[in-house]
């Protein structure tokens, strides 16, 4: 295995710890070590504009995973992961704005308190699955929209909050370069551990409800644990997402985690991959550069046609749709699938069979 | 007492237009198991159609609301044939999620053909006010109660008596046994969101009427979740109670609550009632218990 080229050509695993490793060749380090030196070194490469985006990328890849956990590992639906962003949002924002915390203090302590809020709702989980589920996470996303609109004196009501960028000692992350690596250790941090959990007794666990909940629960799971546990797990996750989000944006009101920040989010797992963490990278990175690039054709047919411009959002909503129903029926697995079936190519080419 | 009887009479007004679209929903559901969240641009479509044959064409109302059923029927046909039948036998989750992204399609298709400003209806009704015993009712909110009902009792006939109605119900049923019978499910299929649609249209012409045409308006088809959930999502008449229930409830905690909390309530309370419903009774008031077998 010290041969850096090679590769997994079948499964010749003799044991369990084999089979699990995390890096199955040399090769495995080799390319994961280069993919993160060229996302650590992108900076040197593209414009400001596009650290920014990436950012945005690297964030929602961050709650995707998160919703993930929930939605590909567990198999519970949720409609609202807008509102636990908020809740992550706000928490950081009332932590370092009304009582000066550091953000370093405040960032886990979102994610604790989104993770707490998270699993209260989860709580329903237990008796409910599949279309009854998604309607009962979506009634918190109403419910908790409310009370963060309402509750004037703390979260500032419809106005919302404003919010600084974190520091380290006297350095101030104030550039777009400073923060995206931030939001890239984080994802890394996160990814590590979705990758693992999916290799302990929990992710495991975590399967086996999403495939048969009786099944898993006749097998000796306790069901009500590891769904509410599922739902801490990833609303941690979200909330950390929506703290780095607040303090990218630097602002936080209602309106930024609607509705249609939830369906944002299930459709960066669906077309990303529902239960992978790979996938849930590259679907968040379809989904936050899906409107960049439909600016960009825009921009190109306001030359012929002027009065495009004006149609811009109803266009991004129209597509958002079409990518959405096309992924559904002609590629369930997502992206990526598509990237394994492209990999799948390359490994057999020129002998297909 | 007059301003709880007039919260009341709005709330059933509301409540019976509710009913209706989310009868839609339940033919949906029992048929083919899905969860039709994009039925509140089902909605939005028809009232938009209408109001562009009357104003732009000058087409006579009732010929226009005629046409647009026309319409409505084509877009459910349309909508079952080409999102819904590929994904048949696909996860629970595929299926909410393409009804999500059939409403994203259906309201950015809106948006871009008829903008966002609300549009006013040309006056169909008699527009003054009847008072009875100092309640205040207008005409629209009268006829639209009116021809809520004579649609529920149609529709009931409808599945009582005829062949199509009968099967639609087999097949909600039990999909297995109605197909060999011989009854094609496909077909059902097709009826059930060609009526959903048709429903969905007549709902909006008539809100449409009471409070004008705008995009907003498809947040009816969230509003109708709590509307189901309540009244169960497999039952027909759970439909029709639960969205008198929920008009009722919801204009009597506008009414009631909203200066206390400053405003907002009517979009909640729904909610709140869901969360507590699916706790206590996730099958809802009058919908069947489902068993489960590994």
């Amino acid at each position: 295995m010290r041969n850096l080229v090679v590769r997994d050509c079948g499964k010749y695993k003799t044991s369990y710890k084999d089979d699990m490793k995390l890096f199955k060749t040399t090769g495995d380090k080799v390319k994961w070590l280069a993919l993160i030196l060229l996302i650590l070194a992108l900076p040197l490469f593209v414009s400001n504009y596009w650290i920014g985006l990436f950012t945005l990328c690297a964030i929602s890849a961050i709650g995707a995973i998160g919703l993930n956990i929930l939605t590909g590992f567990t198999g519970q639906i949720s409609i609202g992961v807008g509102a636990f962003l908020g809740v992550g949002g706000y928490t950081t924002a009332i932590l370092t704005s009304t009582y000066g915390l550091s953000f370093w203090v405040s960032l886990p302590i979102a994610g604790i308190v989104t993770a707490f809020v998270g699993g209260v709702f989860g709580i329903p989980a237990l008796r409910l699955k599949g279309l009854y589920l998604a309607i009962a996470t979506l009634a918190a996303q109403v419910i908790i929209l409310f009370v963060i609109s309402r509750w004037d004196s703390v979260t500032g009501g419809t106005a919302g909050m404003v919010l600084s960028r974190p520091a380290i000692g006297d350095f101030l992350l104030s550039t777009n370069t400073s923060y995206y690596y931030l939001s890239i250790v984080i994802l890394l941090v996160t990814v590590l551990y979705a990758v693992n959990l999916l290799r302990t007794r929990v992710g495991r666990a975590f399967l086996a409800v999403r495939d048969r909940d009786i099944a898993a629960q006749i097998m000796g799971i306790n069901l009500f644990y590891y769904k509410v546990l599922a739902f801490i797990v990833s609303s941690f996750f979200v909330g950390i997402a929506g703290a780095l989000l607040a303090h990218y944006t630097m602002i936080v009101s209602p309106e930024l985690y609607n509705t249609h920040v939830s369906i944002q989010y299930l459709a960066m797992v669906l077309i990303g991959g529902l239960g992978s963490v790979f996938g849930s990278i590259l679907g968040a990175v379809f989904i936050t550069l899906l409107p960049v690039g439909l600016s960009a054709i825009i921009d190109f047919l306001t030359v012929f046609m002027p009065e495009m411009y004006q149609l811009l959002s109803a266009f991004k909503e129209f597509v958002f749709g079409i990518v959405i129903i096309l992924f559904l029926i002609f590629e369930p697995g997502g992206l990526a699938h598509i990237w394994l079936n492209m990999k799948k190519y390359f490994k057999l080419w020129p002998f297909s069979y | 007492m007059i301003f709880f009887f007039q919260m009341l009479i709005n709330g059933i007004v509301v409540g019976s237009i509710y009913g209706l679209v989310a009868l839609g929903f339940v033919l949906i559901y029992r048929a083919s198991g899905a969860l039709n969240l994009a039925n509140g641009e089902f909605v939005i479509f028809g009232p938009y159609i209408c109001l562009m044959l009357m104003t732009a064409l000058q087409v006579p109302f009732l010929v226009a609301l005629l046409i647009t059923l026309i319409f409505s029927a084509i877009l459910g046909l349309a909508v079952e044939r080409i999102v819904v039948r590929p994904l048949q036998n696909a996860p629970v989750i595929s299926v909410i999620m393409a009804t999500i992204g059939l409403s994203s399609l259906l309201a950015g298709a809106v948006h871009m053909i008829w903008g966002h400003s609300t549009k006013t209806f040309p006056p169909v009704f008699p527009q003054t006010p009847l008072n009875i015993g100092g309640i205040i009712v207008t005409p629209v909110y009268l006829w639209s109660f009116i021809v809520v009902l004579v649609l529920l009792i149609i529709f009931s006939i409808f599945f009582k008596y005829s062949k199509i109605g009968l099967a639609i119900r087999a097949v909600a049923d039990d999909q297995q046994a109605a197909s060999s019978m011989g009854m094609s499910v496909k077909f059902v299929y097709a009826a059930t969101w060609t009526i959903a649609a048709i429903v969905a249209a007549i709902g909006g012409v008539l809100i449409g009427n009471i409070n004008g045409v705008n995009p907003t308006m498809a947040s009816i088809g969230l509003t109708v979740l709590p509307v189901v959930i309540l009244g169960g999502l497999d039952s027909v008449i759970g439909a029709i109670i639960g969205g008198f229930a929920i008009g009722i409830l919801q204009n009597m905690a506008g009414g009631y609550l909203d200066p206390l909390v400053g405003g907002g309530l009517k979009d909640v309370v729904p909610f709140i009632i869901v969360l507590l419903i699916l706790m206590l009774r996730p099958h809802g008031l009058f919908g069947s218990r489902g068993i489960e077998r590994v």
